[in-house]
């Protein structure tokens, strides 16, 4: 009942705001129904945490400790971000760039991905997956070019295409498996319960599920944003609209990568070995390097933090693959702290840039004079996000740093330096922009301070001291992922 | 129908879905393209009709329907529409290095045939041998959506790909759950509209259809 109020709140949000999206009262009314999302994810990460996982409607829907968690931090960040989006495109429409129907379009576009991306989480069925990925990429295709320049609308293409393309790979993945599982299950929907496969994992055909992993890695690694099929993000971030790049860097490639741990967990039990976590391992160090060194070459403020995503799920997807208890919590929890950290970034930075009309770093500056919360929030963002301690990425990273050491060490120093040279190029574009001189044609902006205030706060807070309950919560996940 | 029989209808239909793969790879027109995709959705269908005729399977039927309606008559029909309100009718894409990509493409199956000789050890069923040519399709699909420059051509090689996809799934399991085919078929059809209104937004911003006047997102220094 409870995933089916949480499913349904945002379909008929989307439903009413696809007529009334360009009201005056929309943006509130989007507020609302991510606030009534936010609501009843708690209720069912309580009823989790109190009885633990379960499995409903015919074994369609399963809820445990790995995706509550996600579907929590989901409902909270597109609830804080559509309090920011308020400010931040009534601003953007009093410009001029979009339209009465670009509203309505955007409003309801908004909680069709927000439902996508539940589905995606709460489904029990791998093709279901598939299908809701497929669906939260198709979303947010038309809210990439929703300001129809040129370049949004080369962003918007790229994406599509690449994403589309990317997908059908992690389709064929999951014939395979279903090709595997029905000499076993037989015909029907119950050979793709993830469920129902993790418990026969062991007797899963090896050479068949090692083929599909390829494919699912290519898949959905490609939505997760990692090197080489990375090519999409950086421009679907720079040119759509800043609420959507919060909530494509946030929740989006977790989303993606959630959908890639699931399927390695199957592999694994298969295959035996770590086939599957060495490729992760590879391409998550590929493309925390890859990425850390592009740092260093960004003029555009939304793509520099674009960039700095690629690392980061890159941290997070090389700790997957590493697995043990201490780095898969440490991913875990990376991924917790990253989407938080990072949307509060893209808040601040759509900020600065509707300060100073233009999205290229060179042209921001005095960020702290012009307005010290969006300076400070600029500041500490990124001190956060580059894994300063008492941030709650130092914790993370620092996790996954110590199960390196032990698992690893060759590997480690290539880690540290992709670490290291991210922390480099971050704070060389930042500072001129929070401490510079202001340009003249700075100018003062309604900015919604809350919710860089709260993740930021929410950050700090994980990174200081681990609440009991969070900590409890991902040792229930470890006992999923770790067999 | 005996099963041996079916098995090489089957045969003789993977070869021509591979075939039609090959033209639509050097195809330059574009109604010639429109055209020879239809054709493999439709060999598509009567292929995974037979399947589920000798299986005995049901659901394979609607599955087949479910082809002939999507990719013979709306897909193609969306496009004829799309490219004659664009007036794009009479374009002739021009594409160098034909023998080439044809090289490419012979590597590519080859490659497919490769991956799947594993597989096909495992499989019991009569289509276990296309399974091999529904993954070529996908990579030739892949490789059609890499040389072409122009939106119409690289959705036409999109859309062959989730062909490939489908023959994959026909010829690997007997099918996926109908539920699946449903959402797949759905997400197909969302994204039929979306390259529509991109086709319009394109077209408007570059004044052209033509990939090649995209390339101002380039790394910058």
């Amino acid at each position: 009942m409870v995933i089916f109020a949480l499913l349904g709140v945002n379909l008929i949000s989307a439903i009413i705001l696809a007529f009334q999206g360009d009201r005056r009262h929309a943006a509130e009314l989007n507020i609302l129904g991510s606030a009534a999302t936010f609501a009843v994810s708690l209720a069912l990460a309580f009823r989790v945490y109190e009885e633990g996982p379960f499995i409903t409607g015919d074994g369609f829907f399963f809820v445990d400790a790995f995706n509550v968690y996600l579907c929590v931090l989901t409902a909270f960040v597109s609830m804080t971000t559509a309090v920011f989006s308020r400010k931040y495109m009534a601003h953007e429409r009093k410009h001029g760039k979009v339209g009465h129907k670009g509203m309505r379009f955007y409003h309801a576009m908004f909680q069709v991905f927000i439902f996508a991306m539940l589905l995606a989480l709460l489904t029990n069925n791998i093709g279901v997956l598939w299908i809701a990925m497929e669906l939260a990429t198709l979303s947010t295709v038309l809210l990439v070019s929703l300001y129809r320049t040129p370049a949004a609308v080369e962003a918007a293409w790229k994406y599509f295409i690449l994403c589309g393309v990317g997908i059908a790979q992690a389709l064929f993945g999951t014939v395979l498996l279903y090709f595997a599982s029905e000499k076993i299950f037989g015909e029907g929907s119950k050979g793709l319960l993830w469920t129902n496969l993790s418990a026969v994992a062991d007797k899963l055909e090896p050479t068949v599920l090692s083929l599909a992993f390829i494919f699912f890695m290519v898949g959905y690694g490609t939505k997760v944003g990692l090197v080489p099929l990375h090519n999409w993000l950086p421009d679907a971030h720079s040119e759509g609209p800043t609420p959507i790049s919060a909530v494509l860097s946030g929740l989006l490639l977790n989303v993606a990568l959630y959908a890639l741990v699931r399927c390695k967990v199957l592999v694994d039990g298969a295959t035996q070995s770590h086939m599957a976590g060495h490729i992760m391992m590879i391409f998550g160090l590929l493309s925390l390097l890859v990425a850390s060194f592009s740092l260093l070459r960004q003029r555009d403020i939304k793509r520099l933090f674009a960039y700095s995503s690629i690392e980061h799920m890159g941290i997070a997807t090389f700790a997957f693959g590493l697995g043990g208890p201490i780095a898969t919590f440490g991913g875990l929890l990376h991924m917790l702290v990253h989407s938080l950290t990072k949307s509060s970034i893209f808040f601040t930075a759509g900020h600065a840039s509707q300060m100073h009309s233009t999205q290229d770093m060179s042209g921001i500056g005095g960020l702290i004079k012009g307005n010290p919360l969006a300076g400070w929030g600029l500041m500490l963002g990124v001190i956060a996000i580059a894994g300063m301690p008492p941030f709650g990425v130092f914790t993370s990273e620092f996790l996954i740093l110590t199960a390196l050491i032990k698992e690893a060490p060759y590997i480690m120093p290539f880690f540290l330096l992709g670490i290291v040279v991210a922390f480099a190029a971050l704070f060389r574009r930042v500072m001129p922009m929070v401490f510079g001189p202001a340009p003249s044609n700075q100018k003062a902006v309604k900015l919604a301070h809350l919710p860089v205030l709260v993740h930021l706060g929410l950050v700090l807070a994980i990174g200081l001291y681990l609440p009991a309950f969070l900590s409890d919560w991902f040792h229930m996940a470890l006992k999923i992922l770790i067999k | 129908m005996s099963t041996s029989f079916a098995a090489e209808i089957n045969s003789v239909l993977a070869a021509l879905i591979l075939l039609t793969s090959f033209g639509l790879l050097v195809q330059r027109r574009i109604y010639g393209l429109l055209h020879i995709f239809a054709w493999q959705g439709l060999l598509l269908s009567i292929s995974t009709a037979i399947v589920g005729y000798t299986a005995g399977l049901h659901h394979l039927y609607i599955s087949a329907l479910l082809t002939l309606t999507i990719k013979v008559i709306v897909l193609p029909y969306i496009l004829y529409l799309l490219i004659h309100r664009l007036r794009i009718h009479k374009e002739v894409e021009d594409m160098i290095n034909i023998p080439t990509t044809m090289l490419i493409g012979i590597i590519l199956v080859i490659l497919s045939y490769h991956l799947m000789s594993p597989i096909r050890e495992l499989s019991t069923l009569v289509t276990r041998s296309t399974l091999a040519v529904a993954l070529a399709t996908v990579m030739l699909g892949l490789l059609m959506m890499i040389t072409r420059k122009k939106a119409v051509t690289q959705i036409i090689g999109f859309l062959a790909m989730e062909n490939g996809l489908f023959f994959a799934a026909t010829s690997a399991t007997y099918g996926m759950p109908l539920v699946i085919e449903l959402g797949v078929a759905l997400d197909i059809l969302i994204a039929a509209f979306i390259f529509g209104i991109f086709f319009f937004q394109i077209r408007t911003t570059f004044e052209t259809l033509d990939l090649k006047a995209m390339e101002k997102l380039k790394e910058e220094e």
